[in-house]
């Protein structure tokens, strides 16, 4: 798993590459938890292209820093779900809390307000 | 002609992803498309997840996996020797954890079944836990 992470504004920008299980869920969730918390931003972007397979377990990942972003009353997003992974989304309801977007360029707009 | 294996390994979390790798090896020859190959490998990694988080809690213990393949459909069982469902009814209920400290959704059992055609569960408190699931493959 590797993770690399961006500041834009207010948004944290973060790159996912591997896989997401319950083996690296918690590693990836503190990895996030740091920068978010080190980066004074207030909204996470989570990007998926490079992620190869995440089961319930990114669901649980996923869940814990949507709380992080609204206790400064931020938002989590997604970028470039593939197929497989919207499966996940829509089965766990992710997707209601969740927005996504094909590319970090529209999910960084969308957040400005543009 | 009917193809099987059977494995033992480790419940350590690090096997979760040898798991799934097994089960695609085992299935790559019969040409499954990319949908039935995930759905299938996600499935695993939720029981062999199960099995190590809840069964042994973190503790020793060896997780077996056997799986078989027939003409169109595979079928799949992986348990383990750990503490055992309380209430089975209520672990396969979305959303059910037993660990609300942990960042766990509670999805697996609902994964699992969503993304196989069948899923049976088998446990007995104290004896441990068996997982059953079959998938059809259309390829």
């Amino acid at each position: 798993m590797n993770i690399k992470y961006k500041k834009d504004g207010a948004t944290l920008l973060v790159r996912l590459g591997g896989d997401i299980d319950h083996h690296t869920a918690q590693e990836i969730s503190d990895g996030i938890t740091r920068s978010f918390r080190r980066s004074r931003c207030k909204n996470i972007v989570i990007d998926f292209a490079d992620v190869s397979f995440m089961d319930s377990s990114g669901v649980g990942m996923l869940i814990g820093r949507y709380k992080e972003t609204e206790i400064f009353g931020g938002s989590l997003a997604a970028v470039a779900v593939s197929g497989e992974l919207m499966k996940i989304f829509t089965l766990s309801g992710l997707n209601k809390i969740i927005d996504c977007y094909d590319n970090a360029r529209l999910a960084l707009a969308a957040l400005r307000g543009e | 002609m009917e193809n099987k294996f059977s494995i033992s390994f480790s419940a350590l979390s690090e096997n979760e992803a040898f798991a799934r790798m097994c089960i695609s090896a085992f299935l790559l020859p019969r040409d499954p498309t990319v949908n039935e190959m995930s759905d299938i490998k996600t499935a695993v990694s939720e029981a062999v997840t199960n099995a190590i988080i809840h069964g042994y809690n973190g503790k020793e213990g060896m997780v077996d996996m056997r799986a078989r393949l027939d003409e169109d459909t595979v079928y799949i069982e992986i348990s383990d020797t750990g503490v055992g469902i309380d209430d089975i009814a209520a672990a396969r209920k979305p959303l059910f954890t037993t660990r609300p400290d942990c960042e766990r959704s509670g999805m697996g059992f609902t994964v699992m079944e969503a993304f196989m055609d069948e899923v049976d569960v088998v446990s007995e408190k104290g004896r441990g836990t068996k997982i059953s699931m079959t998938r059809k493959l259309r390829g």
